[in-house]
C-alpha cells in the first residue's frame, strides 16, 4: 500500500477512532444517574404531610425497613406513566412506600392522588424544592431505595418501568431485607 | 382514528423508502431503465406518506388530542396556537418527524429539479436518500414513536418548555433541519459519483446549488438560535460553545468548504477527491449532531431527552452511513482522474487554503466539543470545555481566512500575477489602515486588540466594495454606463460578494461586541437610575400582570441620553404554571450601532430587584451579517437556474447539454 493510499484511508480511520469513543461513551451514562449519595444517609428533612389526609414524612421515618421514596408531582406526565405500577407494588406489600410530593399545590396532587388512587404509606410536601435539592432530584419521577439503617442503595431516575421492578428494584429490596 | 392513519402513513413510507433505497440501485448497476425510473415514482410516494403522518402528529397538536402521549407530554391546551404547531418539533419524537419531511422533500425536489441528470445517477443519488430515510423512519418508529397513546389520557399535557415557547425558536429548528438535511443531496450525489467512479464538472454544477441551498438555511438557521439565546437568556451573550451550537456549527464549517472546493470542481476540474470528503463530511458532521444530541453521550442545556437505546441506534446508524461511505471513499477515490493543475499562487491554491483552514476549524470545534467524553471516556475524570479554549484557538484560524477572503477573489485562475492586483492592495490596506487609526483612537485605553479586528471587517469590507466599484467603472464611466455594467454582472458574482461582505458585517459585530460590551449587575428601587456607557436607565419598578398560559413581572426603564434620545424598556420575568418554570424576556432596544439590552432579575425582599444592563456595540450587525450571507446564497442561486435554463455563452455550434455542462468557465 502506498502512502497516497493511506491518505485515503485516514478519514475513515479517524472516524472508527471517533465510534470507539462514542460507544465507550454510551456505556458511560447509564438512566440511571449515579448518585453522589449511594450508600450514604438520608440528609436529614422534616416534611409536613400533604393534608389532613396524609402522614407527615421525615428521614427519621426512612430508618426501620427497607423502604422506597418516590419523587412524583401532579404536573409530571412520566409520573402518570409509572403510577399504576406503584398501585401494584403497594398492594403486594413488599416494601414500605413514601412519596415526596415535588414543587406541587397540596390541592393539585390530593386530586391526582384521588384521581390515580394512592400508594403512599406517608407524603410529605415539599413545596419550594428545598428537599428535592438536598435529595439531588434531577428529574421528577425519581425513585430512591433505602436501607434499614437509612441509607440510600439506589436511585432510579424516570418513571420506573416493569422490568426496572423486576430486575432492579424488588431483587435490591429482597437483598437489602435479609 | 387520524393519529393511527398517521402512524401507519409513517410505517408505509418505511416500506416505499425501502423499495427506493433498493430497487434503483440494482437498477442502474445492470442499466434497467424500468427499475431507475422506480426512484422517482417512490420519492413521490414516501414524500406523500410522510406529509400525511406530519399533518396527522400536527392534527394532534392543534386539537390538543392529549390521548397521544408526545401531545401530553409537549403541548397544553392553554398555549397560543402558533407554539401549538411549533410543539410538533419542539421535542425529539416530532422533531424526527420533521427530519424525515424535509428529507423526504428533498428527495421530490431532487425528482422535480433533476430531469437534466443522467438517469443512472439520479436512480443512485434517490437511492441512496431513501437509504437515509430508512435509518430515519425506522429510528422514529422503533425507538421514538410519535404516535404513541397514553392510557388514561390526561386531562391536560404538560405544556412545551417555556424557554421554547418563542418565535424565533419556533423557526429555528425548520431552518436548521433544511440546512442538515439539505447537505444530504450532497453527500447523496457524492456517494453515487463514488459508486459510478466518475466526478466530472457536471457533477460539480448539480452539487454546487443543493450545497447552495443547504447552507444558506442553516446560515438562517444557526442566526435564529444564536438570535434567540441573546434575547431569551438574558445573559447578553449570543453564542455559548455549547455542544448543541458547536453541533449546528460543524457541518457549517465543512459545508462552507464544500462551497468553495465545489467551485474549483466545476470549473477547473481539480479538488475531486477532496469534494467529495467534505461534502460526505458535511452532511456526517450533521449525523453526529444528531446523535450528540439525542443520545446522552454529552450533557448541554438545549439536549433533547436522552435515551441509550437511541443512543447505540443513532451509532449504528452512523457506523453504516458514515463509516460505509468513508470506506467506499477510501477504496474508489485514489482512483479519480486527477484534474487540472494550478500554480500555489492562483484562485484555486486561495480556495485550497480556505479549504484547509475551514476543516482546521471544524476539526478544532470537535475537539473541543467531544473532549469531555475522551476524557470520560478514559477514565481521567469530568472535564468540560468552554469558551476559553474555542476563542484562542478561533480567532487564530479565522482571522487569516478574513485575509484570504480579501485577496483571492481578485486572483485568476490556474496561476495569478501577484503584481497586478498590488496597486488594488494598496488601496484596500489604506482604507483599513485608516480605519485602524480611527478604531484605536476612539477606544484607547479600553480592549485596544478589538482594533484588529474591525481592522479585518474593513479588509474584507474595502476588498468587496473596492472589487464592485472596478467592475462597474464607478465614477470613471458615466453613471449610466456603469448602472449598465452592474446589471451585467453575473449574479453567482454578486452572490460572492453579498456573502463576504455579509461576513465583514459579522466580524465587525462579533469583535465589538465581545471587546466592548459594557455590562452593569445592580440592586435598584423604584425611581432609581443608573449610567451604563453614556445612557441614563430610570427605573420605574414592576408591575404583575397575566399573560395567555404565564403570569408575568413587568418592569419598565426609562433610557435617555442627552435630551433627545428618550427609549422606554419593558424587561419581563414570566413565570409560567404548568411547567413551574420562569423564563426572562429581555428588553432590548435595537440601534444600528449597538444594543440596549435590560433584564430585571428577582426582588431582594426590601422593594429593589435585581437588573442587569448591557450596552452590546455593534450587535445587531452579527445577525444582519448572517442574514447578508444567506442572501448572498440566494442570490447566486437564482444566477445557477438562469444559467442551466439558458445558457448565455455564446456558442458557435448547439452543444447537446451535457456536454455544454462541461466546458470550463
Amino acid at each position: 500500500m502506498n502512502s497516497r493510499r493511506l491518505f485515503f484511508l485516514l478519514p475513515v480511520i479517524v472516524f472508527g477512532v471517533l465510534c470507539a469513543f462514542f460507544l465507550r461513551g454510551l456505556s458511560l451514562d447509564p438512566s440511571t444517574v449515579p448518585t453522589a449519595l449511594a450508600d450514604k444517609p438520608v440528609p436529614f428533612f422534616d416534611l409536613p404531610p400533604l393534608d389532613d389526609e396524609t402522614i407527615a414524612l421525615a428521614s427519621s421515618d426512612l430508618v426501620g425497613e427497607v423502604a422506597l421514596v418516590n419523587v412524583f408531582a401532579s404536573w409530571c406526565l412520566p409520573c402518570r406513566v409509572e403510577h399504576p405500577l406503584l398501585m401494584e407494588l403497594a398492594v403486594t406489600g413488599k416494601v414500605a412506600l413514601h412519596g415526596v410530593n415535588y414543587k406541587d399545590k397540596p390541592e393539585d396532587a390530593r386530586a391526582w392522588l384521588d384521581e390515580l388512587g394512592d400508594p403512599f404509606l406517608r407524603i410529605g410536601a415539599d413545596r419550594d424544592g428545598r428537599v428535592g435539592i438536598d435529595l439531588g432530584v434531577y428529574g421528577v419521577p425519581e425513585t430512591f431505595v433505602v436501607d434499614r439503617t437509612g441509607r440510600i442503595r439506589y436511585k432510579h431516575v424516570g418513571p420506573i418501568s416493569q422490568s426496572d421492578l423486576e430486575k432492579y428494584l424488588l431483587p435490591l429490596v429482597e437483598k437489602l431485607r435479609q | 382514528m387520524i393519529v393511527e392513519i398517521g402512524h401507519i402513513a409513517l410505517i408505509m413510507a418505511l416500506a416505499v423508502a425501502l423499495v427506493q433505497a433498493v430497487v434503483p440501485m440494482i437498477g442502474a448497476s445492470r442499466g434497467d431503465g424500468r427499475l431507475m425510473a422506480l426512484a422517482s415514482t417512490a420519492a413521490g410516494i414516501q414524500w406523500l406518506f410522510i406529509v400525511i403522518a406530519f399533518l396527522a402528529l400536527m392534527n394532534a397538536y392543534i386539537t390538543s388530542d392529549f390521548s397521544v402521549f408526545n401531545v401530553a407530554s409537549n403541548s397544553h391546551s392553554a398555549k397560543p396556537i402558533l407554539y401549538k404547531i411549533a410543539g410538533v418539533w419542539g421535542n425529539h419524537e416530532g422533531s424526527l418527524v420533521l427530519w424525515v419531511l424535509i428529507l423526504a422533500t428533498f428527495g421530490g425536489a431532487i425528482v422535480l429539479f433533476g430531469g437534466n441528470l443522467p438517469p443512472a445517477l439520479r436512480a443512485r443519488v434517490l437511492s441512496v436518500q431513501a437509504l437515509i430515510a430508512v435509518g430515519f423512519l425506522s429510528f422514529s418508529l422503533f425507538t421514538s414513536n410519535p404516535f404513541q397513546r397514553v392510557s388514561p389520557a390526561p386531562l391536560d399535557g404538560n405544556g412545551l418548555n417555556p424557554l421554547l415557547q418563542d418565535p424565533g425558536l419556533a423557526f429555528h429548528p425548520p431552518f436548521l433541519y433544511l440546512g442538515y438535511v439539505g447537505f444530504s443531496v450532497a453527500f447523496a450525489f457524492a456517494v453515487a459519483a463514488l459508486i459510478e467512479g466518475r466526478v466530472d464538472a457536471a457533477w460539480a454544477r448539480w452539487v454546487r446549488p443543493w450545497a447552495l441551498i443547504a447552507w444558506s438555511f442553516l446560515t438562517v438557521g444557526i442566526a435564529l438560535g444564536s438570535w434567540w439565546a441573546y434575547y431569551e437568556l438574558g445573559w447578553g451573550g449570543w453564542w455559548f460553545w455549547d455542544p448543541v451550537e458547536n453541533a449546528s456549527f460543524m457541518p457549517w464549517l465543512a459545508g462552507t468548504a464544500l462551497l468553495h472546493s465545489a467551485i474549483v470542481c466545476e470549473k477547473r476540474d481539480a479538488l475531486k477527491a477532496w469534494t467529495i470528503l467534505l461534502a460526505i463530511v458535511a452532511f456526517s458532521l450533521s449525523l453526529l449532531g444528531t446523535f450528540l444530541v439525542r443520545s446522552g453521550v454529552l450533557t448541554s442545556v438545549h439536549a433533547f431527552a436522552t435515551d441509550p437505546a437511541r443512543g447505540v441506534f443513532i451509532l449504528g446508524f452512523l457506523v453504516v452511513v458514515v463509516g460505509g461511505s468513508l470506506a467506499l471513499f477510501a477504496i474508489r477515490a485514489p482512483r479519480l482522474k486527477a484534474g487540472g493543475l494550478f500554480a500555489p499562487v492562483s484562485r484555486e491554491g486561495g480556495i485550497v487554503l480556505n479549504n484547509l483552514l475551514f476543516s482546521a476549524a471544524a476539526a478544532t470545534v470537535l475537539l473541543g466539543t467531544l473532549y469531555p467524553l475522551f476524557i470520560d471516556a478514559l477514565g481521567a475524570g469530568k472535564v468540560s470545555v468552554g469558551p476559553p479554549y474555542f476563542n484562542t484557538v478561533f480567532v487564530p484560524l479565522m482571522s487569516p481566512l478574513v485575509v484570504l477572503a480579501g485577496i483571492a477573489p481578485m486572483l485568476s485562475w490556474k496561476r495569478a500575477d501577484l503584481g497586478g492586483i498590488v496597486d488594488r492592495l494598496k488601496i484596500i490596506a489604506a482604507l483599513t489602515a485608516l480605519v485602524l487609526v480611527w478604531t484605536v483612537y476612539q477606544v484607547w485605553g479600553n480592549a485596544v486588540f478589538g482594533a484588529f479586528g474591525i481592522a479585518l471587517s474593513a479588509w474584507l469590507a474595502s476588498s468587496v466594495l473596492l472589487d464592485w466599484a472596478l467592475r462597474i467603472r464607478l465614477f470613471r464611466a458615466s453613471p449610466l454606463d456603469s448602472m449598465r455594467r452592474a446589471m451585467r454582472i453575473p449574479r453567482a458574482a454578486y452572490g460572492m460578494n453579498f456573502a463576504h461582505f455579509g461576513v465583514a458585517l459579522l466580524v465587525a459585530g462579533v469583535t465589538a461586541s465581545s471587546a466592548w460590551r459594557t455590562e452593569s449587575l445592580q440592586v435598584m428601587r423604584e425611581g432609581e437610575s443608573i449610567s451604563v456607557a453614556g445612557f441614563e436607565f430610570l427605573f420605574h419598578g414592576v408591575d404583575r400582570a397575566e399573560g395567555p398560559n404565564y403570569a408575568v413581572d413587568r418592569g419598565h426603564f426609562t433610557v435617555t441620553r442627552g435630551a433627545k434620545f428618550t427609549v422606554e424598556l419593558w424587561p419581563e420575568n414570566r413565570f409560567y404554571p404548568v411547567q413551574q418554570q420562569p423564563t426572562t424576556e429581555a428588553a432590548i432596544h435595537t440601534m444600528w450601532n449597538a444594543d440596549l439590552y435590560a433584564v430585571v432579575g428577582d426582588p431582594d425582599g426590601n422593594g429593589g430587584w435585581a437588573t442587569r444592563i448591557y450596552y452590546n456595540p455593534l450587535v445587531p450587525w452579527i445577525w444582519l451579517g448572517a442574514l447578508v450571507m444567506a442572501l448572498g446564497g440566494a442570490v447566486s442561486l437564482s444566477d445557477r437556474r438562469h444559467r442551466v435554463g439558458a445558457p448565455k455563452r455564446s456558442q458557435s455550434t448547439p452543444m447537446p447539454r451535457h456536454a455544454a455542462a462541461d466546458i470550463v468557465r
